[in-house]
């Protein structure tokens, strides 16, 4: 397919435009997506942006095709309370308007995230020292016990000894911290 | 106004110094997007809450230290020049999209140039931090304390299941952005380049030429990047990216020793011509600058070229770019007077290391 716009190079971009219930497909060139404006931060890395468009027209027609009016209406108007955008615009540009918007459209982002990140959906890495606090004990806990449970299975008992006062301290220290956030 | 030292000098202090392997990877920059909980992203956040944020990452952090990384500078963006924002651009201190989007944009630099919190970017907070050579690892664990730093004062935005959430949905989880800065002459050459590429992308990561005018690779620079942010840790990222690294760099190594092995005669007049129209041109536009300077860059990697310093080629890059010619010119200046007052800043560059 060639650009709608200078009818030279292939078009590599594919939108779907909808504004007042109209929906018009767009299929440019990168070089002319810059130009009209349709890639709103040209100087982002062209290659995510790409993927980007794509995999959200991916999802787009994946509900589109769903014929049910009841149910597209329904897409069209999940709305973030936070930032007040609409999973429409979110799918249009590509980006957030907020963080609530990750727990408002939330049952619909598996599929973009699997495919911008090799399958991924859930985080695997940094948690916030500060605010994290509580995850980062709750999952060191969850370590010692598994280990506890080993060390018991193999019969080592002096090690499970010293994990188990580990996890008591551990969970002491953190009651602690929570009623001292109460007070 | 110190800012003046970020703008005046084309290359950053920490160039000066080299890094492993230096004679291919130019650069290790580590970025973490990072985002204010409970504040829109300033793609739609309101004037006043990006103000707020902006204000008080100066009042906070505004002439502070962090471990050897000394006085950040507070730069608002909008108290910039056209040319000196060109010219932060032109030193990757700031994004182009910083420049561009918000009025509210502002930048936290230490001077030694390894740090740059960009403030209302895409996402309110891009954490950067620089390192000479192939280091990655030490920058991300700089990054991670600087990181950890920073979230004393501030509640980020963050979710247990998805991670750091950002604006855009290509960086949430870590928000890490890996990205080491490649000089690989000897691949283009051999157009090994032409098939290595694809390959790299299919794992995952990226690579990208550094584009100048057009669609041609500048100075045979090219940018590998981590593209999975979600799902894999920090240290994951950082290690499948620097071992792709390695693989490249021993690609390179070793088209360079056949090159001098098969043609070495051939390789040496290249280098020298390039030499002598660095050193005796009058008129240069950018793009035959750029490989003019990454031919004598090689030379001087290959031991044909003596007594000049490698840093020259990072440090050339930037002061052959438009913006920082203009600055220098104190003017703006046409592409004509452009490609005149590079060749004589060249020459003058040159005759410094004699
Ligand atoms: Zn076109
Ligand atoms: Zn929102």
């Amino acid at each position: 397919m060639e650009c709608q716009e200078c009818h030279e190079r292939p078009a590599t971009l594919h939108f779907t435009q909808i504004s007042n219930g109209e929906k018009t497909e767009i299929h440019v060139c990168e070089v002319c997506a810059k130009e009209k404006g349709y890639l709103t931060y040209p100087d982002e890395a062209y290659s995510f942006h790409h993927l980007l468009t794509d995999l959200i027209n991916f999802n787009a027609s994946k509900i589109e095709s769903v014929e049910n009016d009841a149910f597209k209406q329904q897409a069209q108007e999940l709305t973030c309370p936070h930032c007040g955008m609409t999973f429409t615009q979110f799918k249009r540009i590509g980006k957030f308007g907020c963080a609530s918007c990750y727990h408002t459209f939330s049952t619909r982002l598996d599929p973009i995230f699997r495919r911008a990140h090799a399958g991924n959906t859930k985080h695997n890495g940094k948690v916030p020292k500060r605010t994290g606090i509580d995850l980062q004990t709750r999952k060191q806990l969850e370590d010692y016990k598994k280990e506890l449970q080993y060390l018991i299975e193999t019969e080592a008992f002096e090690k499970a000894a010293i994990i188990r006062d580990k996890i008591k301290a551990l969970e002491s220290s953190s009651k602690k911290s929570e009623a001292g956030d109460k007070s | 106004m110190s800012l003046e030292h970020f703008i005046d000098n084309a290359i950053s202090p920490w160039m000066r110094n080299d890094g492993p392997e230096s004679d291919i990877v130019l650069s290790s920059r580590i970025r973490l997007a990072r985002n204010v909980a409970d504040v829109s992203y300033p793609l739609i956040a309101d004037e006043e809450k990006l103000e707020e944020i902006r204000d008080f990452f100066q009042e906070n952090y505004e002439h502070q230290s962090f471990r050897n990384h000394e006085d950040l500078e507070f730069i608002s963006i909008s108290d910039l020049s056209a040319i000196e924002k060109h010219v932060l651009v032109e030193k990757h201190l700031i994004s182009p999209h910083l420049v561009k989007y918000s009025d509210e944009a502002a930048a936290l630099i230490s001077q030694d140039e390894q740090i740059s919190v960009m403030i209302n970017e895409e996402d309110h907070l891009r954490i950067q931090l620089y390192y000479p050579g192939l280091q990655l690892r030490n920058a991300l664990e700089d990054a991670f304390a600087l990181d950890d730093w920073l979230e004393e004062r501030v509640d980020y935005a963050f979710d247990e299941t998805r991670g750091y959430l950002t604006c855009c949905p290509t960086n949430v989880g870590t928000g890490l952005r890996a990205s080491v800065m490649m000089h690989l002459p000897a691949l283009t050459l051999t157009k090994q380049i032409n098939r290595i590429i694809p390959a790299i992308n299919q794992l995952g990561l990226v690579v990208r030429g550094i584009y100048g005018e057009g669609s041609e690779t500048i100075g045979n620079i090219f940018q590998v990047s981590n593209q999975i942010t979600l799902g894999k840790s920090e240290e994951d990222i950082v290690s499948d990216l620097e071992s792709i690294v390695n693989q490249l760099i021993g690609h390179e190594r070793n088209a360079r020793s056949i090159l001098m092995k098969q043609s070495e005669l051939t390789l040496e007049d290249r280098i020298y011509r390039s030499y002598g129209v660095l050193e005796y041109s009058r008129i240069i536009n950018a793009t035959e600058a750029a490989r003019c300077i990454s031919n004598v860059r090689l030379g001087i990697d290959l031991g044909i070229i003596k007594h000049t310093s490698r840093s020259i080629l990072n440090e050339l890059m930037v002061l052959i770019q438009p913006g920082f010619l203009q600055h220098f010119a104190k003017k703006n200046l046409t592409a004509n007077e452009c490609d005149v007052l590079r060749a004589s800043l060249i020459r003058e560059r040159l005759e410094l290391e004699k």
